[in-house]
């Protein structure tokens, strides 16, 4: 490859804490961001767990006319990219003069479809649904807000890619880098919160129902694991040239070595162990390592019997049974479009402050993961080098290998 | 509450007026004298219209089009408008 790409700031708005402090004493403590929501139940849905954050007040922030056209992927993007700017010393007026991209992770933005169609139906005139509801409604919605806010004057655009969205986002950042066609790009994924967003995946019957214990029922890997929990905010990583970040005295956080990425070609929900495993050697092969150099995997499992158990086998085997993986899903829940961002800032976190971070629920072991090396209790250790896997419906699968300069 | 659904005075269609645009494009309500430009003290841009739509009908159950607008530039020519509208 050409450029050597690195990464110069994050930003996280998720259940585990809404900046990079709180998220990483959430980490550490094992701490779940499930809970029991009223309005799924009272909606129709057959599981009420969820991740919550809140609802971020930007009047302090943004314009009027900067804010109407945001809805919650926008918003908490917002929030993240925010954070990820000024812990990279990136300011509006340096944006302004440099070509900063943005390829944002997202792929959905049903909430404000309905609030908009049901407003429409309401009034019979489309003009009352009001300014906004285009920018909001849009699946590129995230890109469009943030680049205007930011005054962005790079390559511009969202990334959809179901579960894996935040994943390739990252990658794709990568590729315009290392290729020497930006310098700089910020990327990352949203999800949005709500029942209209996640009705349809409700539907299908893959949500935990363990709704009496909601920090236990997101259970990875676990053998008594009963489904998924969805969850959302928002991660954002700036990826940089490491000439450029060097030029400016920007902070370093790691450096992307390996994007690994596939498809299926089969089922359009069921994983494939084949699909995984060409990801992971993918990758492992763009990083130039040995696979003894990852120090620590973050899965991507999400507590569901057939997922876990095929990313399990195609850990144990690319990787066999020693690197230490532990799935941050157990405390998150699923964040979906989010995912693949968000858990490259968990596992960034972990690395700069020497943790792997448990995969809670973790008791007993099935067949496929009792075969490999479940953390399931926080644990200091040195991460020189970590992998982060994403898989999305559709059959797309994205791997990021990221070592520390 | 409708203007047209209770009986209100003129005055009180003003000052409600007053009120929602201020709170809604967030400017100080002391700035909305019937002297002043409606486009420069809301700072309106041709999006910002449609809100502006928008708010007339939820707060006074008037619909205006955009092309009522054409000929309106103080908030005295804009209230003129509503009143007519309102037939008040």
């Amino acid at each position: 490859m050409g450029q050597r790409v690195v990464i110069t700031g994050i930003g996280i708005y998720s259940c585990l804490g809404a900046n990079l402090e709180e998220v990483t004493k959430s980490l550490y403590a094992g701490k779940s961001g499930i809970v029991f929501d009223q309005i799924r139940k009272d909606f129709g849905f057959r599981s009420a767990l969820t991740g919550m954050v809140p609802e971020p007040d930007l009047k302090s922030f943004l314009s009027r006319r900067q804010r109407v056209g945001m809805h919650q992927p926008a918003i908490y993007a917002y929030m993240a990219t925010k954070e990820a700017l000024e812990y990279a010393g990136l300011d509006i007026d340096f944006l302004e003069k440099t070509e900063t991209g943005i390829i944002y992770g997202n792929d959905s933005t049903a909430a404000s479809v309905v609030e908009a169609i049901d407003k429409a139906k309401e009034k019979h005139d489309t003009m009352l649904i009001g300014s906004g509801a285009i920018f909001q409604n849009m699946n590129s919605t995230v890109n469009m807000n943030l680049s205007t806010i930011f005054k962005l004057k790079g390559i511009n655009f969202t990334l959809s890619a179901a579960c894996a969205s935040g994943s390739h986002s990252i990658g794709m950042g990568y590729l315009m880098i290392s290729q020497g066609l930006q310098d700089r790009v910020i990327c990352g994924g949203a999800q949005e919160i709500n029942a209209a967003s996640m009705a349809a995946f409700d539907g299908l019957g893959t949500f935990s129902v363990r709704e009496s214990e909601p920090a236990r029922a997101s259970r990875p890997f676990d053998r008594d694991r009963d489904g998924l929990i969805p969850s959302g905010g928002a991660a954002t990583v700036i990826l940089e040239s490491y000439e450029t970040a060097m030029e400016r005295g920007a902070p370093i956080l790691g450096e992307l070595i390996g994007y690994g990425f596939s498809s299926n070609g089969d089922h359009i929900s069921n994983p494939s162990i084949d699909g995984q495993k060409r990801s992971l050697q993918m990758a492992l092969k763009q990083a130039g390592i040995a696979r003894e150099e990852v120090d620590y995997i973050n899965a991507h499992a999400t507590s569901t019997p057939v997922g876990d158990g095929s990313e399990a086998r195609a850990i144990f085997d690319v990787f066999g049974e020693k690197v230490p993986v532990s799935s941050t899903k157990s405390m998150t829940g699923h964040e979906c479009w989010m995912a693949g961002a968000s858990e490259i800032v968990y596992s960034l976190l972990m690395m700069q402050n020497s943790f792997i971070a448990p995969n809670i629920n973790f008791e007993n072991p099935d067949e496929d993961s009792a075969r490999i090396n479940i953390i399931s209790e926080t644990k200091e250790q040195k991460i020189d080098c970590f992998l982060s896997n994403s898989f999305g419906f559709g059959g797309t699968n994205s791997t990021l290998i990221i070592k520390k300069v | 509450m409708y203007a047209n659904d209770v009986k209100m005075s003129w005055e009180e269609v003003i000052e409600g007026t007053r009120d929602f645009l201020s709170t809604e494009f967030e400017v100080d309500r002391s700035e909305i004298r019937p002297e002043n430009s409606l486009k420069d003290t809301l700072d309106l841009d041709s999006l910002d219209y449609v809100d502006l739509v928008v708010l007339i009908e939820e707060n006074l159950g008037i619909k205006l089009s955009g092309e009522d607008f054409r000929e309106i530039v103080t908030f005295g020519d804009f209230y003129q408008l509503v009143r007519k509208k309102l037939a008040l």
